[in-house]
């Protein structure tokens, strides 16, 4: 994204080159262009851009691609981690509830 | 009752709503009220299939979310076209949060072409959804379940005409997420209204403590100090995205609340103690880092790992800053 960049070195996605049967869709689907095709196989070209959405693991049909995805607001993980310890939730009012 | 209702449409399989690509008043009302948070949650169209212009067995099939604001946008981007849309049960949520959420998802892209029976109205097996929806759907398992093939045609609705007149092929600029100012800015406004609640009692016991433990003027330059600093994290920190140095969040906030904190330092702080002084520095930019790291959640480039590292260095740095912060003011009081 033009101007915009997010932290270095966090991202969680992992990608088979080998696995990779060339559908093209982790380029169709990623707004990111984390991935471009090349010679009938997909590379991994921005791995730093990733926002983890998960777009390109679930579209992937050899599973060739993984990402850790999920809710990405401070107040959302926190609820989540709040539900997880079984110590309710602060509901306020967000669209991550 | 179907927003901009213009006709029933006969097809083979029954009467199909035809609804206008032009938005009334009261559809521009309802999205200016819904920026504000007023009737968000109930902000909402039925799901199903919908005409838009005249649309025969070869028009194309748009797959949408039941957030009006959504729906709204996507039948004016298509005013002068002939295609089917196909609006899902997102229950009111946007195409990006409800895939997230995964009810913009493989299961209800099924269920909708099933329901809506659009293997008997088109003659053709493709379904045209927002690059945005990818999160939810999985493209092989849609067309295993129902015959449908799904092509992510482009990021904005906008770009739909352009898209459908390219023989429907997607150019690199429909694939690019952008987050201009103006896109920044219509978010602010829920974002404030959502925490006005919170505000409002946190402020009102902090202006309670300070008036109780001294005066009342010092309770409201307090209570205009903890205000001033949420809203610069809540509204400046994002306005001022890119303005702001570092690449993280919390950090942006912290320099708007430093920012906000000498501004009202210089209006104010003529008796400030020393005390006061760093005190002020210390938690009024805390509070506004935490606020404007919370808009990690409403962009569209910031990842799940990354807010997590920015929490678990950033949520001690504040915690610890807000509880000296609190001691120094003690200590100011009762040395």
């Amino acid at each position: 994204m033009t101007g915009f960049r997010y932290l270095e070195k966090v991202v969680t996605l992992e990608y088979s080159q080998p696995t990779c049967i060339g559908c093209g869709r982790c380029e169709e689907v990623c707004p990111h262009q984390v991935f471009v095709m090349n010679n009938k196989k997909a590379s991994l070209i921005d791995k730093d851009a990733c926002m983890e959405c998960g777009a390109c693991a679930l579209n992937c049909p050899v599973k060739a691609i993984t990402v850790e995805s999920g809710v990405g607001c401070a107040s959302g993980m926190i609820n989540e981690w709040l539900r997880e310890h079984k110590l309710g939730g602060i509901s306020s009012g967000s669209c991550c509830d | 009752m179907v927003p901009g209702f213009i006709e029933w449409l006969e097809t083979s399989i029954g009467r199909v709503p035809r609804i206008a690509s032009k938005l009334g008043i009261f559809d521009h009302l309802g999205a200016c009220k819904a920026r504000w948070g007023i009737e968000r949650m109930s902000f909402i169209v039925p799901p199903g299939l919908y005409a838009v212009g005249a649309p025969c067995a070869e028009s194309p099939v748009i797959v949408t979310a039941n957030y009006k604001m959504t729906y709204d946008i996507v039948r004016q981007a298509l005013a002068g076209y002939n295609v089917w849309l196909l609006v899902l049960e997102t229950y009111g949520i946007n195409v990006w949060c409800a895939a997230g959420k995964g009810t913009f998802g493989t299961g209800e892209v099924v269920r909708r072409v099933t329901s809506s029976k659009l293997a008997e109205i088109v003659s053709h097996r493709r379904l045209i959804l927002p690059i945005l929806g990818a999160p939810g759907v999985a493209a092989h398992q849609v067309a295993r379940r129902c015959g449908f093939t799904v092509s992510y045609a482009t990021i904005r609705a906008a770009d739909l005409p352009e898209y459908l007149d390219n023989g429907m092929v997607t150019t690199p600029a429909m694939r690019k997420l952008t987050f201009t100012w103006y896109e920044r800015l219509v978010l602010i406004p829920v974002e404030v209204v959502l925490e006005l609640k919170l505000l409002a009692v946190v402020s009102g016991i902090i202006l309670l403590i300070c008036t109780l433990f001294n005066n009342l003027s010092v309770g409201l330059t307090a209570f205009g100090a903890y205000t001033g600093a949420v809203l610069s994290g809540v509204a400046l920190g994002p306005l001022l995205l890119p303005l702001l140095p570092s690449r993280s969040f919390a950090v942006k906030g912290a320099v708007i609340g430093a920012i906000w904190t000498l501004i009202y330092y210089l209006l104010t702080g003529a008796s400030w103690n020393l005390c006061t002084k760093i005190a002020a520095f210390l938690a009024l930019p805390a509070v506004s880092a935490f606020y404007t790291l919370n808009f990690t959640g409403c962009t569209t480039y910031t990842s799940r790992s990354g807010v997590k590292k920015e929490m678990r260095i950033g949520l001690s740095i504040m915690g610890c800053a807000v509880v000296i912060a609190i001691l120094l003011l003690t200590l100011g009081r009762f040395a």
